[in-house]
């Protein structure tokens, strides 16, 4: 179950790369990182039946980290919605060269 | 029985996550975002992590989540259905390279000989542990003792997230 595991954990990274990839609503990419995360999460859960329960603890500060991200995360977006009255990232264009 | 346990909820993962990318409504994105973290917690349990997998439930499915769906109904976006998928060769781009990174990903990540099922290296570890002090008290063991200085760092980094996010947020400051 540790193999399939890793391989369920790579199809939902590469799910949610390609949602950051394609998508254009800031909110729905910032959902997309999150499902990255969970799959970095569930890749050091499997790995921790192999190296032990050191991997679930950095799955704990990764949960941590991602709360914060967030909440600072969705902080900006309202920042930003405020200022130009949408969130489609094609819209923010002041750092692209 | 675990085996087919484990599909099931690796399709439903994997089918909430196609929707999260998929879906026309922000809203509809996160309750297909939600069915994917419930997955995985299933998941997370089917690996014997049962903490982690009741703190995937509490933090992600019940906080993280409804912080989004505050800020998409504030932001009153629940109805905007534009078209936001980038189309053309840019998606036919983007699902070249991200095939690409599966396979390679796939292919690098083939497990150990003789780890099929659950019993790795550092299984009989945490059985023993989760038999001596509990399913959290095995993960709270550690987490008390070898990584207290990380711990207290992370309270540390709640706190300045919670001040930022409310200056961020703030119309004056």
């Amino acid at each position: 179950m540790i193999a399939e595991s890793l391989v369920l954990a790579a199809i939902l990274f590469v799910v949610g790369t390609f949602g950051v990839l394609v998508r254009r609503n800031a909110i729905i990419i910032f959902l997309c990182i999150e499902l990255q995360l969970n799959a970095v999460n569930l890749t050091l859960v499997a790995l921790s039946r192999l190296h032990g329960i050191d991997a679930q603890i950095f799955v704990f500060f990764v949960m941590t980290v991602a709360a914060a991200e967030a909440a600072v995360g969705l902080a900006i977006i309202i920042s930003i919605f405020r200022h130009y009255e949408t969130v489609d990232v094609n819209n923010f264009n002041l750092l692209k060269w | 029985m675990a085996d087919i346990l484990f599909y099931v909820f690796a399709s439903i993962a994997v089918g909430g996550a196609l929707g999260v990318v998929m879906a026309k409504s922000p809203v509809g994105s996160l309750l297909f975002m939600v069915v994917t973290l419930a997955a995985v917690a299933a998941e997370f349990i089917l690996l014997e992590a049962h903490f982690l997998g009741a703190v995937q439930i509490i933090v992600y499915a019940g906080a993280i989540m409804v912080l989004f769906l505050f800020v998409i109904m504030l932001l009153n976006l629940g109805h905007d259905y534009a078209r936001d998928i980038k189309g053309g060769l840019f998606s036919v781009l983007s699902f070249a390279v991200v095939g690409a990174m599966a396979g390679l990903l796939v292919r690098g990540q083939g497990a150990p000989a003789g780890s099929g099922g659950l019993s790795g290296p550092g299984a009989a570890a945490i059985d023993a542990a989760n038999a001596e002090f509990g399913v959290v008290g095995a993960i709270a063991e550690p987490l008390f003792t070898t990584y207290v200085v990380p711990f207290e760092i992370t309270g540390i980094l709640l706190l300045v997230a919670i001040v930022g996010a409310l200056v961020l947020a703030k119309r004056h400051v």
